[in-house]
């Protein structure tokens, strides 16, 4: 005898799944699509803040961009500052993770400590570098005093170049936790015996870490440098508190021109054809990096 | 090539001693393999002639030099087969077997001439530059010895290096391990569970259990003669029978041992042979073609419960039905005997 047999839901994976997947869709589609859409549109328009009008200007706004030194200043200045950011990253991420692979008192603390620049909020985070650049009060540059390496003075966020430096080096150790999380993780992912192999092998400190764990590491970066390079091209927070673009518009990054010329000018179309830019030049990144991590597969051997 | 020296070895875990006190002499150029269950230290004591593992305390020698202290791997010339083979993933066959040459600086083209020796000794030449994820079990195994043979090295040392093969395999690797060793003579030190892989590879078999050493000796001293209940009962499969006979002739508290290829029906020994005699209930029968084990109790002995299992081969051909008892015998020579409180051997 068979028992009476009904159809619930939960037997309808095909409706289950749309069910479930529904609200999660709506919210990319609503909050991440749609205004991403819209800005797409808006770079082809002539829109400006406080009017309804929306006037088709086809390619105007990318022309205007293309003829401004500003925005080429704030392309390069991007430029530098993701790749120069990124660079660091890696290479104090994979320091990093070798220490928090060893084991040492206080190493509970230490991560902890480690994870802090993630969990601060970057406004705060970037008021907070504001006095650690700061012309009159830096600290950095009372301690290079103190110690007697600096005569003179640095005007950190005076001057353009120190300027952006300050802007790679707080970009840099707000991804660096991240990275460094994701190093380990892909530390511990490398099978111990390889690790050893390498050893018995009589390959020293160094030639393990370039011609062992590195490679095995290599998919796991450039996981770590594609969020690296999609958080730090698309930060605003930290260039507009930290120089708000100044000195006379030679630190402005895109997203921080981008919200000058489309919210504070009112130039809707503008804004959106620079905020908008770099998008293929992101998208090529990604799926460079996506087909690296993939090619490089580790634990090829098991 | 060099002979290894260990003395009263010890390594600690916390309160876990993994290995407590071992001495072992090496011979150069022998084939020795430690055999023990998982957990008998076995590893350990591979590890720390590596320099994998520190010690303790106890000292090793390799050849004349003493390593146990702060010697590293590299520089104690020994070389490593893992149970994985742990091959780097990200180079090829050639990168892989050569990169302890690598390592240690050798010429380009000296590099070169060696990798394709080592890959034509282990046929494998045609694997060179393929990648280990394309490589079959076997293929893999012959990788992970290349790469150990190339460095030269005075001693190998091999965990496990069959483990991973399917059981068809594992027979011709076996085979071809044994005679490589015989070709280049270089001391070798094997870690292995299987007893069979112990008693066909090792010149001498070292027993190991909870970190200390319990017989070494030859495949067959280990076989005919363990020192202990548990070296009979560890070595050997099925097991060695042990049972208390309850006979008057023997002192109290005896075990007396006899293997299962010993124990056969009364009638298929000849008149002259000196035989004890047990009552052999047969409980069942399991036809393996080769062989029939033959599970079943001895009524009259101090445990009439404890199953005692016979092996006869395929030429016997007599018939045992099950659940009868019938006279079955051991030749005399066969018989050993232990202490039961001990399990110590005790002559006799």
């Amino acid at each position: 005898m068979t028992l009476p047999f009904r159809r619930t839901l939960a037997d309808r994976e095909d409706v289950l799944g749309g069910a479930m997947l529904a609200p999660a869709l709506a919210y990319v589609i609503l909050l991440v699509g749609v205004p991403f859409a819209f800005a797409i549109a808006l770079g082809f328009s002539n829109a400006t803040a406080g009017s309804l009008s929306f006037g088709w200007a086809g390619l105007h706004n990318y022309r205007a961009i293309l003829s401004d030194p500003i925005f080429l200043r704030a392309l390069r200045n991007s430029v530098v500052v993701t790749i120069g950011s990124q660079v660091l990253v890696v290479v104090l991420a994979t320091a990093a993770a070798q220490v928090f692979r060893a084991t040492f008192r206080g190493k509970r603390f230490a991560r902890f400590v480690l994870l802090l620049p993630w969990a601060v909020p970057v406004s705060l985070a970037a008021i907070a570098w504001t006095w650690i650049f700061d012309s009159t009060f830096s600290v950095i540059n009372w301690t290079l005093k103190a110690a007697g390496l600096l005569h003179g003075w640095l005007y950190w966020l005076g001057d353009p170049a120190l300027a952006l430096l300050a802007i790679i080096i707080v970009q840099a150790w707000r991804i660096f936790p991240f990275a460094t999380v994701i190093v380990l993780a892909g530390l511990s992912s490398i099978p111990q015996e390889i690790v050893e192999a390498a050893i018995v092998d009589g390959a020293g400190f160094w030639r393990r870490l370039f011609r062992v764990e590195l490679p095995l590491l290599l998919p796991v970066v450039a996981v770590a440098v594609l969020f690296g390079v999609v958080y730090t091209a698309t930060d605003l927070g930290v260039v507009y508190i930290l120089t708000g673009g100044g000195p006379a518009n030679t630190t402005h990054v895109l997203p921080t021109l981008a919200f000058q010329r489309g919210i504070l000018g009112a130039d809707l179309g503008q804004g959106a054809a620079i905020a908008v830019f770099l998008l293929p030049f992101l998208i090529v990144v990604a799926i460079g990096m996506l087909r690296l991590a993939h090619r490089t597969e580790v634990g090829g051997a098991q | 090539m060099a002979g290894i020296e260990i003395r009263s070895l010890r390594k600690h875990f916390g309160d876990l001693h993994a290995v407590d006190g071992v001495d072992l002499s090496i011979r150069d150029g022998e084939f020795l393999v430690l055999l023990g269950s998982s957990g008998s230290g076995k590893t350990t004591l591979l590890r720390m002639i590596a320099g994998l593992e520190r010690p303790t305390s106890g000292e090793i020698h390799i050849g004349d030099q003493r390593v146990d202290g702060d010697v590293p791997p590299r520089a104690r010339g020994i070389a490593m087969v893992f149970q994985s083979y742990a091959l780097y993933p990200h180079r090829t066959v050639f990168q892989n077997i050569a990169f302890p040459l690598e390592a240690s600086r050798t010429p380009r083209k000296q590099i070169e001439e060696k990798v394709r020796w080592a890959a034509e000794l282990f046929s494998i030449s045609r694997y060179l530059d393929r990648y280990p994820r394309q490589l079959s079990g076997g293929e893999r195994q012959r990788v992970a010895l290349c790469r150990a043979l190339v460095r030269d090295p005075k001693v190998f040392l091999l965990d496990e290096p069959l483990a991973n093969l399917d059981a068809k395999l594992r027979n011709t690797a076996r085979d071809d391990l044994k005679r490589f060793q015989r070709q280049i003579q270089t001391t070798t030190v094997y870690v292995t569970h299987d007893q069979v892989e112990a008693m066909g590879l090792g010149d001498r078999i070292v027993v190991m259990e909870r970190g200390k050493v319990r017989q070494i000796g030859t495949p067959q001293e280990v076989y005919e003669d363990p020192v202990d209940t548990f070296v009979a009962t560890f070595v050997g499969q099925p097991p060695m029978n042990l049972l208390d006979a309850g006979d008057p002739s023997l002192p109290p508290r005896t075990l007396t041992g006899f293997r299962p290829e010993h124990f056969l029906p009364k009638s298929v020994f000849g008149s002259g042979e000196d035989l004890r005699t047990f009552r052999f209930a047969v409980r069942r029968v399991e036809y393996l073609g080769s062989d029939r084990y033959v599970y079943g109790s001895v009524a009259g002995s101090g445990a009439p419960d404890a199953t005692i299992i016979a092996k006869l081969p395929a030429t016997i051909t007599l018939g045992i039905p099950e659940g009868e008892t019938q006279e079955f015998a051991v030749p005399r020579r066969a018989l050993r005997y232990f202490d039961a409180e001990t399990g110590l051997r005790r002559k006799g």
